[in-house]
């Protein structure tokens, strides 16, 4: 269960990009938010996924209030989170072939061990071949890099997915597979969902209620 | 050069009104690369379309089937690696062929402009759009004296609906759409007969993406050109809808072929696409069936010697991994037949 709680977020002083929003995501739930570019939907969803500290308002999660963000947020609070944005090139370490960056927050969480089971796992879930894995990120596609990025974000088994814009940089058949692979994975394991985009004819496919921004604030 | 390919046959005496001569024609268009430890990547292969004035052709794929090389090839923007053949006529030139000269001063601006992908990195983001606008003018047209420019930039930017309350801001202080057009008045300025959009809405919402698509239309139904008989504009996207919106025609781009060519109506509509893979993809679709293609594209750079398709389509039988589809509207062994034409 997470709950935002009347949140207002943004960046500089006096100019909040998102104003007194309350959004809950039941256990297991998919939420669809819908808005037009630049409306602060993004923003709502690093807030969502503790990446951003809002100014005023709480987030709780399983009834328990979140008080540190980002880094120094407790492990078992931040693992809880999976996320996907939109730009797979911007989040991938261009150095990494495509196995580390999948493992990386296993490494991060000090269980190196689990990598070889979990990649077996994840990347026929995903749709990566073998030969995609030990390739860095400029020698794949974007559509391919998405993919490494979603099974980065699976890799904890997280309980709340956040999607922000995951297919809008991608063709129709590659959009329909990734949102396949979430949709599997929250079968499995109950997991809940937060889709951000704005794409109204995607987000009502493939959530079970879409939220428009304006009946937020 | 009559070929199988067109919106209509060629030449024939019951033709309502005479074909117009395209204003791009390309023929056995492929580009290859050639990598370290003589590896060969067929980034295109064999591409033959035309594009006729007034016309707007939409260019589909996934992400990495070769529609960005194809464009770029055009453009002689193609990196050293590059090698081409086949030919791309743009009036009586052959851009394949043509030296960096030529291409630098007549073709790209003038007879080719580029709307392209993501307009904010396309801006210079140390210049306001006027002195942008500006400059275009002068290196492009005859456009002399510091009044003179002034008034044929905001002209210039009236033509792409770009607000001249804007003309004075940067790069980034424009929105997406404001970005986008002011990206398209620049390419507007020099006038040339083709407009080459590449995945022009790229990350933008989907009221942007038809604002931006629409206005693209509006260039090529408008009179302008050299013969004054519209623009022609190839359009190099993967959303499927912005195609729908305002294509013509549809060429469908796999593994680096084009695998379909058809009307966008029948495409997009009934009887559909022919090709399995054009069908596929129109299912991946969220008001469609939403189901992907399974399997992934093939390695341009370890393509099968029969269907690059065949792997992943369900109609493939041992003639598809034997044997090169064959070349014509539908590169396929087994494609849809429409109902109402089976005998």
């Amino acid at each position: 269960m997470l709950e935002l709680r009347s949140i207002t977020a943004g960046y500089t002083r006096n100019a909040p990009v998102v104003r007194d929003v309350s959004l809950t995501l039941a256990p297991g739930a998919s939420v669809g938010l819908l808005g037009p570019s630049g409306c602060g939907k993004s923003t709502l969803a690093r807030v969502a996924a503790l990446l951003h500290r809002p100014e005023a308002g709480s987030v709780l999660l399983d009834g328990e209030p979140v008080r540190r963000w980002r880094h120094s947020a407790p492990r078992d609070q931040r693992t809880a989170f999976g996320v996907v944005f939109q730009q797979a090139r911007l989040s991938a370490d261009p150095r990494l072939p495509l196995t580390g960056l999948i493992a990386e927050p296993l490494r991060a969480t000090g269980r190196a061990r689990e990598i070889p089971g979990r990649i077996a796992e994840l990347a026929p879930a995903v749709g990566l071949t073998p030969d995609l894995l030990t390739r860095r990120p400029h020698e794949v596609s974007d559509g391919q890099l998405q993919r490494a990025c979603l099974a980065r974000a699976l890799v904890l088994r997280p309980r709340v997915l956040v999607c922000d814009e995951m297919t809008a940089m991608l063709d129709a058949s590659t959009a329909a597979a990734l949102v396949a692979a979430v949709e599997d994975y929250r079968a499995a394991t109950g997991a809940a969902l937060l889709a951000v985009g704005h794409d109204r004819t995607l987000l009502r496919r493939w959530c079970d209620r879409t939220v428009h921004w304006d009946e937020l604030t | 050069m009559s070929t199988g390919i067109g919106p209509g046959p060629a030449g024939t005496a019951t033709g309502p009104a005479p074909r117009p001569a395209p204003v791009l024609s390309v023929r056995d268009l492929s580009v290859r690369f050639l990598m370290p430890a003589g590896r060969r990547v067929a980034a295109v292969t064999g591409a033959r379309f035309d594009v006729l004035p007034g016309e707007c052709l939409a260019l589909i794929g996934e992400s990495g089937c070769g529609k960005s090389v194809l464009a770029s090839a055009l453009l002689g923007l193609l990196p050293g690696n590059a090698q081409t053949a086949g030919s791309a006529f743009l009036g009586g030139l052959d851009l394949l062929t043509a030296g960096e000269r030529t291409l630098a001063r007549t073709v790209r601006g003038r007879l080719i402009g580029l709307v392209p992908q993501s307009p904010a990195a396309h801006l210079t983001p140390v210049r306001t759009v006027r002195s942008q606008l500006e400059e275009t003018v002068a290196a492009l047209t005859a456009t002399r004296g510091r009044a003179a420019l002034r008034t044929a930039a905001e002209a210039a930017a009236e033509r792409a609906a770009f607000p001249a309350t804007h003309l004075d801001r940067y790069p980034h202080e424009l929105s997406g759409g404001l970005a986008q057009r002011a990206a398209t008045a620049l390419a507007l300025v020099g006038d040339a007969p083709l407009l080459l959009a590449d995945e022009p809405t790229t990350g933008l919402d989907r009221d942007l993406v038809d604002r931006t698509v629409d206005e693209l239309r509006r260039h090529v139904d408008d009179p302008g050109g050299t013969e004054g008989a519209g623009r022609a504009l190839l359009m190099i996207t993967h959303d499927l809808a912005a195609a729908e919106r305002i294509a013509d025609r549809v060429a469908v781009m796999y593994a680096g072929r084009i695998v379909e060519l058809a009307d966008a109506t029948a495409f997009f509509g009934t009887p559909g696409p022919r090709h399995p893979y054009s069908r596929g993809l129109l299912e991946a679709l969220p008001d469609r069936a939403f189901r992907p293609v399974p399997g992934m594209p093939p390695k341009l750079g370890d393509l099968p010697d029969g269907c690059a398709f065949a792997p992943r389509c369900a109609r493939a039988t041992d003639l598809c991994t034997g044997q090169a589809p064959p070349s014509g509207e539908v590169a396929c062994h087994h494609p849809h037949v429409p109902e109402d034409v089976r005998a």
